[in-house]
């Protein structure tokens, strides 16, 4: 997608990663998950590209090989024109500083025998980016950012809500100034009236230092909300990609369009006209042959239990890519 | 209109903690009609969940003390009841379903065991009979292969099915109240969806009543009839659920409703509501949600009275000195 676009920051290309199933003493490995099983997409610096898709699809572990918390099996990220699997440790040690990542727990993602100061400054330690006198300052400078005040800098996680807890950890990916952060459900442990300050916040901060998103989470209306492009995933691959808008005005993959049918609407006058899906997400240990989906689709037909649809552009535009036979 | 099955009236419940006395429910009153579905709405640490465990007198006292107030269910008063009398009221009359389907079910027997423990206690079942009903309680709640999945324990059912077990138990002694503690919070949309569209079976089938408690405005709209919204304790506003949608009156239900991003708007930026949830253990003076309001952070009537919450004689309440209905 958007190819033709130079400024692509961050490009991943077939990315799998399977995770080994042993069994027996000697931890004989008798067949693997296939948490994401070949995902391209690429994202322009700027932007955010959504990542939707139900629990054990594989989106989290998509943003976490890419920024290289675990091994991947095959495939390549090219981060600002360097291919991230080929670098060795050291080299890794400088790109991890332009990559930061957003937890969704508020609560497991922050020391709790560390102060505030000291969750927030560790990284500026580590990089040696800013002399040891002046760490407070910025600590304070990074704190004001995110919307907290630079009193909270000697005070210890558990003093926070969680709304404020978040505001730390997005204090703490701000820290070393990065260009690209995965924020992995970010306001999904939220209440809702905290929820939107963050949603607002992490724009705000996108529109001011030219932030690029990979923005992971469950529920379509924020995701919609913050992106420009979106990633619908099934069972370890991408079966939709295209911008926010043509993906909510015109979904064509019977997934897809489940999946925003089962949202709830605060809106009570709404005939509900839903299309439930039966049953669950297969287990990616042994998923179905040909289309992944076809078990649980309302439209499926013989030929998708065999085959595998590719992902690719249904009408002339190179924006809207559907691994479907049938849409 | 049908009768009233379950009544709180001025329900007070405080806990006893190492800072000092937290008032976890405060004055809460509503009513429950036969066959009606009523939500609780509010945030994590407004009282809702307190105010549906009192129902089944399930908080541990010491440390919770229910100060006052009555829960009258048929006009009986539970909390008047013996502890004994209360086990018979347990499942068989009310019954409940929890957040937390993993840790709600118990890791080391069966699902089917757990499902007879409640029908033999409470139905006149033994034995075989016990074990069908089990069965079938399993197939009613749309549990494939139900006579298999009987004998196997809570780790090898997905989140889903589980919430499913939990119904089936729950709905097993034909409750005439159900309280669903957030029934959907831990599961993905898709499978959200096919648990909602099965308590409105089956409450269709039984006319059983629902007491929703969500932080979920999407899950309220849809499944709802009448909404209780909560904020520090108390409840700020009450409504029929077009009503509330169509025309929220309390400040804060408006600023909940505005904040949620919406499928298909074009909304630039979502409205937000400044702040967070006040402390229990110190809480605003005057109207509790004054510090968060753009109209009661500069008014002095609300910074130092705190509001009544005033019915409008249409089923609609609001606590606001600016509200009007």
């Amino acid at each position: 997608m958007n190819d033709k676009n130079d400024n692509i920051l961050i490009r991943v290309n077939s990315l799998k990663t399977y995770f080994p199933i042993t069994k027996g003493l000697f931890s004989r490995v008798v067949g693997s998950v296939k948490a994401v099983d070949g995902v391209s997409f690429s994202i322009p610096a700027g932007k955010t590209l959504g990542l939707v898709g139900e629990s054990g699809c594989g989106k989290t572990t998509v943003g976490r090989s890419i920024l290289r918390l675990i091994p991947h099996t095959s495939g390549s990220v090219e981060f600002d024109s360097k291919d991230i699997f080929s670098l060795n440790k050291k080299q890794m040690q400088r790109v991890r500083k332009d990559m930061q990542i957003i937890f969704q727990d508020p609560y497991g993602s922050l020391n709790p025998r560390m102060t505030v100061e000291n969750i927030v400054g560790e990284s500026l330690g580590v990089h040696g980016l800013v002399e040891p006198n002046k760490r407070r300052d910025r600590v304070v400078e990074l704190l004001e950012m995110s919307g907290l005040s630079g009193s909270c800098l000697n005070r210890y996680a558990h003093e926070f809500s969680g709304g404020q807890r978040q505001r730390i950890g997005i204090a703490r990916a701000l820290a070393l100034e990065p260009k690209f952060i995965v924020c992995d459900e970010p306001v999904s442990a939220l209440d809702v009236s905290i929820q939107s300050q963050i949603v607002n916040l992490l724009q705000d901060l996108q529109q001011q230092m030219g932030l690029t998103y990979l923005f992971i989470a469950h529920d379509l209306a924020v995701v919609e909300h913050i992106s420009d492009f979106v990633a619908v995933m099934y069972l370890g691959k991408i079966v939709e990609i295209t911008t926010a808008r043509e993906l909510f005005s015109n979904a064509k993959h019977p997934y897809t369009k489940a999946l925003m049918s089962a949202i709830p609407q605060p809106n009570p006058s709404r005939v509900i006209n839903r299309t439930i899906l039966k049953g669950e997400v297969p287990s990616p240990s042994n998923p179905p042959s040909g289309c992944a989906f076809h078990p649980r689709c309302p439209i499926a037909e013989d030929a998708c239990k065999c085959n595998q649809q590719k992902l690719e552009s249904k009408n002339d535009s190179s924006e809207h890519l559907v691994a479907c036979w049938k849409a | 209109m049908s009768e009233v099955l379950l009544k709180i009236k001025d329900l007070c419940v405080s806990f006893d903690t190492d800072d000092g006395v937290v008032n976890a429910v405060d004055g809460v009153s509503y009513e429950l009609r036969k066959g009606q579905s009523v939500a609780v709405v509010g945030e994590s640490g407004c009282g809702k969940s307190v105010t549906s465990l009192s129902i089944m007198r399930l908080i541990p006292s010491p440390p919770s003390k229910v100060l006052g107030g009555e829960i009258l269910l048929n006009g009986e008063n539970l909390l008047e009841f013996s502890e004994k009398k209360m086990h018979s009221i347990r499942g068989n009359d009310i019954a409940m379903i929890f957040q937390e389907p993993m840790t709600s079910l118990n890791p080391v027997y069966t699902v089917g065991d757990q499902i007879v423990e409640a029908v033999e206690r409470h139905q006149l079942l033994k034995g075989e009979a016990a074990w069908a009903k089990a069965v079938d309680m399993l197939k009613l709640v749309g549990i494939a292969d139900p006579d298999i999945r009987v004998n196997e324990y809570p780790h090898q059912l997905s989140g889903g099915m589980r919430q499913r077990v939990m119904i089936a138990m729950a709905l097993s002694c034909d409750p005439k109240l159900l309280i669903a503690d957030e029934p959907t919070t831990a599961l993905d949309v898709t499978i959200q969806a096919q648990i909602l569209e099965l308590l409105r079976d089956i409450q269709k089938r039984n006319n059983m009543s629902i007491l929703l408690i969500t932080h979920d405005l999407g899950v309220v709209a849809e499944n709802a009839d009448y909404v209780v919204v909560m904020y520090a304790s108390k409840i700020i506003e009450r409504a029929p659920v077009e009503a509330l949608f169509a025309a929220p009156a309390h400040p804060y239900t408006k600023g909940l409703l505005a904040s949620l991003p919406v499928l298909g708007s074009d909304k630039e930026r979502l409205e937000t509501i400044e702040g967070s949830v006040p402390d229990p253990l110190n809480f605003p003076s005057g109207c509790k949600f004054h510090p968060r309001c753009s109209i009661g952070c500069k008014d002095k009537k609300c910074q130092t009275q705190e509001p009544p919450l005033i019915e409008n004689g249409y089923a609609r309440a609001v606590a606001c000195w600016h509200a009007r209905l």
